[in-house]
């Protein structure tokens, strides 16, 4: 074949790839076809992978030996230690890993901006554009890399949930604005011939610009707290979708552009869906808003939560057991004590009893949406008893029980009826409507919100205060004894 | 600008359309599968990777790109096994609802 014909056939499996890529996100939108459509995604990146190997090889004066093992010992390193993350992590700590893979993927995006800009660089191939593109690039892969990597370590406990601010950080944030947007001007001035930079002046601009970046990104996650991390790693990935798209021009590659773009807007479109579900604005999120990170670990607000009833896993286990209709509200709680085995231990034990259970999933139960179906799947809970928040809401008021399980502001009636609460309109689940209420939380510690939570102090709720595995494998002890 | 930047111009214009239409149908049950699959394909910068690794020529070329392509690996097979890992879990979820109790 002509390398004409080569490189008309490579043009056309880079489609193949886009294609793929569109038609497995779009099967993605239903469950029955979502795994067909993550392979169908996963064929179009092998064939655009393997295509790229074809073309490299087949071009005129094929790839340098030192090229090919780059690119081999890469992909069997990168490729391996990916595989073994993946199949290795527990399904609670998924979404940190999910941030890991972005860090990763934005932290190239930034290296293919960053290394052809340095090959370009004194050639008549730094023109604008180039310059424009390499710098949005590079700038928007550092802040998603450092950025990823903080909200990995939050998620994971390695840096703390809780916002981190300090003294001058408004400063801080600004003069790094100041060095990223005064170094892209001088970038692209000099490469429109306005300024005389040497190439060696040139280079430390781009490395001032680069450092400003990764700083960004550490300053821009800290100030955040844990609760919102997965609006977080939403909005980084469509940052580094963005930034493979800006790579895509620096090196003019469409299938880059064009798998960056769907990246780059499928994530701004699902970041905006997780926050309409938390009643808050990206920017409110952005700006540290009052999020306060991980939950259950302060005990205070005892005092003024005048009077709440505390219940044995006894009284608890009587109430199941003999009851007609239980409602299960899991939480973020559920997931951070790994209780989704232990739920569904008590829920066929009561099925066993007769007792007809179902679960209402919150749009935001757990740490990212849909993380509460995952895990509770993983427990084998069948599928027909999740229940989605419009689906469930009306059951409440016949339920015997709800048993809310480590959630805390998704429950809040505040959000209905207290036009002051800082979650006011955020979309509930009407647990206040059951006969009766039990709560299983460490302690009477707020919810991220930081806010009381009236139904604690209803009449008709029981407080069973222990950490949610601990405690559910006490109810299904007592269930037994019943 | 030049006819090429034009074109790749009209071509992001249309993948970012493409891209909201596709993604906002989703149920929010498919919401983390869909970020991690998502996140998956950004992964394609492993192409862009491979195609600077091929040009490079020094030193720091070469560790950029070595780094480059590591990165982009992980991102594309770790992505895609843990979305896949994910889905697995809904498999039981042909009949979607079944006839509400009493």
């Amino acid at each position: 074949m002509t390398p004409e014909a080569i490189n008309t056939l490579v043009f056309f499996a880079w489609l193949a790839g886009a294609a793929a890529f569109v038609l497995g996100l779009h099967q993605m939108n239903s469950p029955a076809t979502a795994r067909n459509g993550n392979r169908l995604s996963a064929a179009g990146m092998a064939v655009a992978v393997i295509a790229t190997l074809v073309y490299l090889l087949a071009r005129p004066g094929g790839v340098s030996s030192i090229g090919l093992v780059i690119i081999g010992v890469g992909i069997v390193i990168g490729g391996g230690a990916g595989l073994y993350l993946a199949r290795t992590v527990k399904m609670t700590a998924m979404p940190q890993l999910v941030s890991l893979f972005n860090a990763v993927g934005g932290g190239a995006a930034a290296l293919v901006a960053i290394d052809d800009f340095l090959r370009v660089v004194g050639t008549e191939e730094e023109t604008i554009s180039t310059t424009i593109f390499v710098v949005l690039g590079v700038v928007i892969g550092c802040v998603t890399f450092t950025g990823s990597l903080v909200a990995s370590g939050k998620l994971q406990g390695l840096v703390p949930g809780r916002p981190i601010s300090f003294a001058g950080s408004q400063l801080l944030t600004i003069a790094l604005a100041i060095v990223a947007i005064g170094g892209t001007v001088l970038l692209v001035a000099g490469a429109a011939g306005m300024v005389a930079l040497s190439s060696a002046v040139t280079i430390l601009v781009l490395a001032a610009i680069i450092v400003a970046a990764l700083v960004f990104g550490i300053t821009m996650v800290l100030p955040i707290g844990g609760a919102d991390m997965p609006v977080v790693i939403s909005l980084l990935n469509s940052f580094t979708g963005t930034a493979a798209a800006m790579a895509g021009f620096v090196i003019n590659n469409p299938v880059l552009i064009i798998a960056g773009a769907l990246v780059g807007a499928s994530g701004a479109i699902l970041t905006k869906l997780m926050a309409d579900a938390m009643n808050r604005s990206i920017g409110n999120i952005l700006v540290g808003g009052f999020g306060t990170g991980d939950s259950g670990s302060s005990t205070a607000g005892a005092g003024g939560d005048a009077s709440v009833r505390e219940v044995s896993p006894d009284d608890v286990a009587i109430q199941l057991a003999y009851a007609q209709h239980v409602i299960v509200v899991p939480g973020y709680g559920l997931a951070v004590a790994q209780a989704q085995h232990a739920v569904r231990e008590l829920a066929e034990l009561l099925e066993s009893r007769g007792v007809d259970v179902k679960y209402a999933i919150h749009p935001v139960a757990g740490r990212m949406p849909g993380h509460m179906n995952v895990l509770l799947a993983e427990a084998n809970v069948p599928y027909p008893q999740l229940k989605e928040m419009e689906e469930i809401n009306p059951e409440f008021s016949r339920a015997d029980v709800a048993l809310v399980i480590g959630a805390n502001d998704v429950t809040n009636p505040a959000a209905r009826s207290d036009p002051g609460s800082p979650i006011y309109g955020m979309p509930i689940l009407d647990v206040d409507q059951a006969k009766s209420v039990v709560v299983l939380k460490r302690s009477m510690g707020k919810g991220y919100a930081g806010i009381d939570n009236p139904l604690y102090a209803d009449p008709k709720t029981g407080m069973l205060f222990a950490d949610a595995r601990e405690g559910l494998e006490q109810l299904v002890a007592a269930v037994k004894q019943v | 600008m030049d006819q090429q930047l034009l074109n790749a111009l009209a071509i992001f214009l249309l993948a970012i359309l493409v891209g909201f239409e596709v993604i906002s149908k989703v149920p929010a049950t498919l919401h983390t599968p869909l970020m991690s699959g998502a996140n998956s394909i950004h992964g394609i910068v492993l192409v862009g990777a491979m195609l600077i690794a091929a040009a490079a020529d020094d030193p720091l070329s070469y560790v950029l790109a070595f780094v480059a392509v590591a990165f982009g690996a992980a991102n594309v097979v770790g992505g895609y096994v843990v979305t896949d890992r994910m889905l697995q879990m809904f498999r039981r979820r042909e009949t979607p609802a079944k006839p509400k109790a009493e």
